[in-house]
């Protein structure tokens, strides 16, 4: 059993005992340890089940690539699944919990052994569950469902918030071992701004574990000196428990810290996202080790040999009494000898490699540990932990010479430099053959926006293990890095090349062992699943890695893709670098979402956009709908009105007495230069050049292909400039719509545009009474017959400078009122005052709908929908026929868009006066090509008509206007068609009268 | 062929699963065939696959430059519906998804079709009114959907927030026979069930230069020498534009990035697909538990399959906001795919200007739903000359703007 030595480990606080919970339990551990190793100081071997056998998992790293210990800790607002138990600094109070088992971790009825195991090999579900047919969704898949996933799904809302904060360095050091800190320590000194990012809350790696000199002196004592350095440097900034996530174009880094993971509840933030710009990146982010494959490596109690040395320097915690070492480099011995140091039994290293003649192996002799050479494991004793290993020859197929009893294994099968920062932007990789392992390659680095290397790798990151290399590429790295260089002459420092290629353990094994030897272990891939991907024709590293699911767990292959990619390679009879590695891809580690959304939730997730009345809508409790970024009145229902009787009240007051409507919303953008004129000659249907000072005119703009995009009125307010109103929704477009031409066609016409939707709030005053409300205003502006319908004039209305449009939406006498925004609830105001005696009533966007259904007019986005033409509206009377171009004029020449037989606009009266449903088709005879319901045609808007006292639609019918009292039939869903009759889409005041009044 | 049942998983587990075959064979390439299809994703494999089923021609090679299914096959979100609006989507993409429901068992590989139901979230009335438009065009084209209110919405998937204060759910587009499958399945059931009828698939071969002699195509230069064919079918997606210009002419699509990422797995919390289209994001959880998470194309043309952080960000920000449960969610990978679109949105399947070359491509966000129906019609055309399914799809309706507009319907097509 794995347990905590009574004196010892240099990160933790023995005076400061935290309690914390696992799976109910109360344990104990030290500030100092990460969760997973004070729950190996409590003797937790089991901590998890297996993605797809549930098979019983310990710990077996102790950084981000640990693939076992994830579990769910936090409750309610604060519960997180699949935490890495690894990377969970402890708490006092903190609740953990294991996952993907049930009842019960240690009783699992989850488990697949044995014979049920061995049916279901890699991508047995692509051969199987495929009949009955219903029995996939209703049967398989559910079951499946139930038994995959990992931890529970969160239920409640996050309890904390998150930020992002930019930063802007010249370099960028991803690591603070002793090659990031030499880097920014040289860097630092070069006077470059720098910051490095470390993902563990302690720096200095792997050195002070080791125990090697750095620079001659202690590594402790050498950490403890570089950092003070740093610290005292304005321009280095250390930021701890954070990891570099992504690197991407143009030196673009992210980060992904984490604030109050450690301290849940504490004020502020719990994660933040750095996005980082950085000139140079350093990437000094290590090494991971990699794991051995033979016969049960995958239970309780087997670890990375570097992991056992890192708990148990760090933490004074061992993974048993009695641990065995397995291994295929020199650098395993470190581990033996440290336990044996510690006071702990290593029964015998195994040691694949025919002469281990190193000093380290003499080392190990000489404490007295047993050395077997070309020896490995063929199988492990135990069921939910180790309790010895069978040891054979590693030549052999695995006859097993001798057992020895142990509570631990400790592997190495070697070193990969952590080189994904270094391939998300396109760097390659290259094969050390000598040290098995892949390495940045210098002649194919990830490029900036100049031609030169982004990232310039350094120490084990590189493939350089010693601290003295990592040391001496680091300050390389951090002077290269600040003073515009973008690389390093790399050492040839030769540790590592001691290694032997032994991937798997015995060499001759079986299918039978090899199918009990695993290569990712959340994932439950064996050595048997890449031989069988290989066999049946998976041969590409892609095929086999999404046919196996290898690396495809939540540490993403860190410990298994190497050797995965290894015994593929044995199986093809092909070099490793001839398979080659699959692509990686942020991120580095997994990100909290909610880290990468930031403050951007809840009120902040998108800006609202206020026209100056929003919060008088807001007090009146209008029915708000959300439209663009704006909220607009939706109607403004009395108490206890529905929303239908209050849209009804709205249009009866429009047409009978006098309406107001917020429509500060529509866009307003001001064209303004000596080319302006035929700027927008070009860029609407109808001519604009020719409208004079004081008059509007109503205006289409089409898409290039000859579709209606935008519609509004225009007023020419000078000479030079044109204020050109838009839809609601369509200001932003339209104005990028004008910039893009401007900018890409016609750079040299000199024209201005300036989207001033903001500055102007606008309120139209429709009905009858709509000049009386307005002249009971003090000012100096005449609206009686000086301002004819489609002119505008501007002065002072109730002491407010206001330019007047008359024009009118809704068929009745109205007017348009323009003042700067700050002046737009005085007006709002005023206007209810003044028209408190005619019972003034303001009305929303539905009621607008309504009012101009019933005149016929179009609205954009429901008459058209990008594929509809100004002659499919009957606007053929706004297109210019003088004008030798504009945009979509060429597009409206194409045959299918002049056909004759296209769908034009009429109305629809249904034959019992109700109203259409709504998005109707009016259908034809037969069926098209492929058996579809034909049709001629659909109703674009469909109303109940308070004025008219019956249903009025607008539709698209082939023929419409030709068709004037024919009888069509719409469909409905669900039941019989309705019978129509077409009528003219203009159904009320059809010459106008009133609003010309 | 080996036949995949589990008394086969059986058998083969008492000698060690040593017995297993290659699931489709890897000849070297012969000197000519009567078709070629350049490009093994999905529609190029079942374009493959009918041509001999359907149409009974043996002589056919797939050729794909890399992996069959590395391209958008292999990288997409699996999302299948045929609620599309106009007629001529709707015809194929139905006909796709119908194939799709017992593909399994055609092919005898479980390709994982999971009906589970698609729903398009409205939450403007803009969107309530385009759903309602949509429902009415399906009911009439015989794809069953349906147009449902937010305590529906809620009950069929309870982790959605449905009251949100910014844009809350009005109702949903929901078509229940919609789902998703499993993408790498499909690409290899089709290679696995084209190789059996005699199809070459024939990978790491890169088509190089297209022969054309008296405008009629000859065959095609590959990096494993020169291939003659009868017809050649170009199905290459992202790099439809290189193989026109390999041919001498120009293609209306434009490539951009489309990007896609999971969280790491968690037991099941979502059983439908739910789109997004207002604020832009998409979701499904896998069978392994991950969500698999999506939004619009970035902004700009683009050939590194990798795209711009800024795109995802507001993703995962308009789909915290719809699913709140996500934000203590882990991302656990992340990927872009190289999509292919034309000016409306929907794709060419098509005689070439060149005698004897058909094009297939411009699926843009949304071509893994249409593989089966895509592939049938496709091959239709090539031995038929015509295809009813296609026959709205060719190049000609850009010269005569007969566009098939889907963008009207969704902003988000996928
Ligand atoms: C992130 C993302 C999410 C998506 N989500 C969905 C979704 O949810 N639902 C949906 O329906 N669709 C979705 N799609 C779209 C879908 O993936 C594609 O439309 C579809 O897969 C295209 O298939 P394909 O066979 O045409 O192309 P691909 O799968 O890209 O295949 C084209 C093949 O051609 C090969 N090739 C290219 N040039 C050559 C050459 N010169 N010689 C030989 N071979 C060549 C390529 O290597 C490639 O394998 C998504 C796409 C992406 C990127």
């Amino acid at each position: 059993m794995s347990g905590r030595l009574a004196t010892g480990g240099r990160l933790i606080d023995r005076s400061r005992a935290l309690e914390f919970t696992f799976d109910g339990r109360r344990l104990t551990g030290f500030a100092g340890d990460t969760l997973a190793a004070a729950l190996l100081g409590a003797g937790e071997g089991l901590v998890g089940r297996s993605f797809k056998y549930h098979r019983p998992r310990g710990i077996v790293a102790y950084g981000p690539e640990e693939p076992n210990a994830l579990l769910g800790i936090g409750r309610a607002g604060r519960f997180e699944p699949n935490a890495r138990a690894t990377q969970v600094d402890l708490s006092d109070g903190l609740e953990a919990e294991s996952q993907n088992r049930w009842p019960s971790l240690a009783f699992d009825v989850g488990t697949l052994n044995g014979l049920a195991a061995r049916v279901l090999p890699a991508g047995f579900y692509y051969k199987t569950f495929i009949h009955p047919r219903p029995f996939w969704k209703h049967l398989f898949e559910p079951v499946i469902r139930r038994a995959a996933g990992l931890g529970r799904a969160p239920r409640h809302r996050d309890d904390d918030t998150y930020e992002q904060v930019h930063a802007h360095v010249d370099v960028l050091v991803v690591g603070g071992g002793v090659a990031g800190l030499a880097a920014a320590l040289a860097a630092g000194r070069a006077g470059a701004r720098v910051m490095v990012v470390e993902q563990s809350a302690h720096w200095g790696g792997r050195a002070p574990v080791d125990g090697d000199p750095v620079d001659g002196r202690a590594p402790d004592q050498w950490l403890g000196q570089t950092l003070a350095a740093l610290e005292e440097m304005e321009n280095v900034r250390l930021i701890p428990r954070c990891a570099a996530v992504g690197v991407y174009d143009h030196g673009f880094v992210l980060a992904a810290e984490r604030l109050t993971d450690h301290d849940p509840g504490a004020p502020g933030p719990r994660q933040r996202l750095w996005r980082i710009r950085a000139g140079r990146v350093v990437l000094a982010a290590g090494a991971i080790e990699r794991p051995l494959a033979f016969p049960g490596n995958d239970l309780p109690g087997v670890m990375l040999a570097s992991a056992v040395r890192d708990y148990l320097v760090n933490h004074a915690v061992f993974p048993g009494d009695r641990t065995v070492v397995v291994t295929n480099n020199d650098d395993a011995y470190h581990t033996a000898l440290a336990l044996v140091a510690a006071g702990l039994r290593v029964p015998a290293i195994l040691d694949a490699r025919a002469a281990p003649n190193g000093l380290l192996a003499d080392a190990a002799r000489a404490a007295g540990i047993r050395v077997l050479a070309g020896h490995g494991i063929a199988g492990v004793a135990g069921r939910q932990r180790v309790a010895g290993v069978k040891v054979c020859a590693v030549a052999g197929e695995g006859a097993v010479v001798e057992e020895i009893a142990c509570e631990a294994v400790a592997m190495s099968g070697g070193w990969s430099p952590a080189v994904h920062l270094w391939s998300h932007c396109g760097g390659r990789v290259a094969w050390d053959a000598d040290r098995a392992m892949f390495r940045p390659d210098p002649a194919h680095p990830p490029r900036g926006a100049d031609g030169t290397a982004m990232v310039i790798p350094a120490g084990a990151a590189n493939g350089r293990l010693s601290p003295a290399a990592a040391l001496a590429e680091g300050t390389a790295a951090g002077t290269a890095a600040a003073t515009g260089q973008d690389r390093i002459d790399g050492s040839d420092d030769p540790t590592g090349t001691d290694i032997a290629p032994v991937w798997m353990m015995p060499q001759g094994a079986g299918p039978a062992l090899r199918a009990k030897a695993f290569l990712d272990f959340q994932n439950d891939v064996k050595v048997a699943d890449v031989d069988l991907a290989a066999r049946e024709g998976f041969e590409s590293v892609e095929h086999t890695k999404r046919y196996t699911t290898l690396g495809m767990a939540t540490d993403q292959g860190k410990l298994s893709n190497i050797n995965g990619l290894a015994v593929l390679s044995q199986a093809l009879h092909k070099d490793i670098p001839a398979v080659g590695t699959t692509t990686f891809r942020p991120p580095y580690v997994p990100v909290t979402l909610g880290t990468l959304a930031g403050e951007a939730r809840g009120d902040l997730f998108q800006p609202v956009r206020a026209t100056p009345m929003l919060g008088w809508h807001v007090e009146r409790e209008a029915y708000m709908e959300p439209v663009g970024l704006w909220r607009r009145p939706y109607c403004y229902p009395a108490p206890g009105e529905t929303h239908e009787v209050a849209v009804a009240r709205e249009v009866n007051a429009v047409r009978q007495g006098v309406g107001i409507l917020d429509a500060s919303t529509l866009g307003k953008i001001l064209v303004q230069g000596l080319d302006a004129g035929r700027f927008l000659d070009m860029l609407y249907t109808g001519a604009m050049s020719t409208l004079p000072v004081g008059r509007c005119r109503y205006g289409l703009m089409c898409s290039e292909q000859g579709f209606l995009i935008d519609d509004g009125v225009v007023a020419r307010l000078s000479d030079d400039a044109w204020l050109c109103h838009t839809t609601t929704g369509g200001a932003d477009r339209i104005h990028a719509h004008m910039e893009d031409w401007l900018q890409t066609e016609w750079w040299d016409w000199r024209v201005f545009t300036l989207n001033l939707t903001e500055q102007y709030a606008q309120v139209a005053v429709a009905g009858p009474r709509a000049r009386d409300v307005l002249e009971t205003l003090s000012g100096d502006i005449d609206l009686t017959a000086a301002l004819p319908h489609m002119h505008w004039t501007h002065g002072t209305l109730a002491g407010i400078p206001a330019r007047i449009f008359r024009i009118s939406f809704s068929g009745e006498l109205g007017f348009e009122v323009a003042v700067p925004a700050a002046r737009g609830m005085d007006l709002w105001q005023a206007l209810l005052r003044a028209g408190q005696g005619v019972g003034i009533t303001p009305y929303g966007t539905e009621a607008l709908h309504v009012l101009r259904a019933e005149k016929g007019f179009i609205m954009i986005g429901d008459e058209t929908d990008g594929t509809v033409t100004p002659r499919d509206l009957g606007l053929e009377g706004m297109i210019s026929k003088k004008k030798a171009d504009f945009l979509g004029k060429r597009g409206m020449e194409r045959s299918h868009l002049a056909a004759p037989d296209r769908w034009r606009l009429v109305g629809l009266r249904a034959a019992d006066d109700s109203v259409l449903p709504e998005g109707a088709y009016v259908l034809d005879a037969g069926r098209t090509e492929n058996g579809q319901r034909a049709t001629q045609g659909r109703v674009t808007s469909t109303y109940w008509s308070p004025t008219l006292k019956r249903g009025i639609a607008l539709a698209l019918l082939r023929h419409g206007p030709d068709r004037m009292g024919q009888s069509v039939d719409v469909s409905r869903i669900g039941a019989a068609p309705i019978r129509a009759t077409v009528v003219a889409p203009c159904q009320y005041d059809p010459d106008g009268g009133r609003m010309h009044g | 062929m080996q036949r995949y049942s589990v008394f086969a998983l059986v058998r083969q587990a008492m000698g060690w699963h040593q017995g297993w075959e290659r699931a489709w064979r890897s000849p070297e390439p012969q000197a000519a065939y009567d078709a070629v299809i350049v490009g093994g994703g999905g529609h190029g494999l079942a374009t493959a696959y009918y041509l001999a089923k359907n149409h009974g021609m043996r002589r056919v090679a797939v050729l794909e430059k890399g992996w069959i299914g590395g391209g958008n096959t292999g990288r997409n979100t699996t999302i299948i519906r045929s609620n599309y609006l106009q007629d001529p989507s709707a015809a194929i993409y139905e006909k796709a998804r119908s194939l799709y429901e017992t593909l399994s068992q055609d092919l005898n590989y479980n390709v994982m079709f999971s009906p589970r139901g698609v729903m398009m979230l409205a939450q403007t009335q803009h969107e309530v009114r385009g759903y309602r438009r949509t429902a009415q065009a399906n009911a009439l084209q015989g794809v069953a959907t349906e147009f449902i209110g937010p305590a529906r919405v809620k009950e069929l998937c309870p982790i959605i927030h449905v009251s949100g204060p910014r844009y809350p759910v009005l109702g949903a587009l929901w078509q229940p026979r919609g789902g998703t499958a499993r993408h790498d399945a499909v690409a290899w059931s089709y290679a696995r069930g084209a190789s059996d009828l005699g199809v070459d698939i024939i990978q790491n071969c890169a088509v190089t230069g297209i022969d054309v002699e008296g405008g009629r195509v000859t065959g095609v230069q590959t990096t494993r020498g020169p291939i003659r064919c009868g017809k050649l079918g170009v199905v290459v997606a992202g790099h439809s534009g290189v193989l026109a210009g390999m041919a001498g002419f120009r293609l209306p699509i434009e490539s951009t990035a489309l990007q896609a990422l999971v969280s790491e797995p968690i037991k099941p919390c979502m059983d439908v697909v739910v789109m997004a289209n207002t604020v832009h994001g998409y979701m499904s959880q896998s069978d392994k538990g991950e969500m698999v998470i999506g939004g619009g194309a970035d902004g700009r043309n683009d050939y590194t399959q990798r795209g711009s952080f800024s795109h995802v960000e507001e993703t995962l920000r308009a789909l915290i906001e719809t699913f709140p449960m996500l934000s203590r969610l882990k991302m656990l990978r992340w990927w872009g795919g190289i999509v292919d679109m034309t000016g409306d949105r929907s794709p060419i399947i098509s005689k070439a200007p060149v005698e004897g070359m058909f094009l297939n491509c411009g699926w843009g966000t949304g071509g893994f739903k249409a593989i089966p129906g895509s592939g049938w019609a496709m091959a239709e055309l090539m031995a038929k000359g015509h295809s009813p399914l296609a026959s709205a799809f060719g190049l000609e309706r850009f010269r005569e703007g007969r566009f098939v507009d889907e963008s009207v319907a969704a902003g988000v097509a996928h």
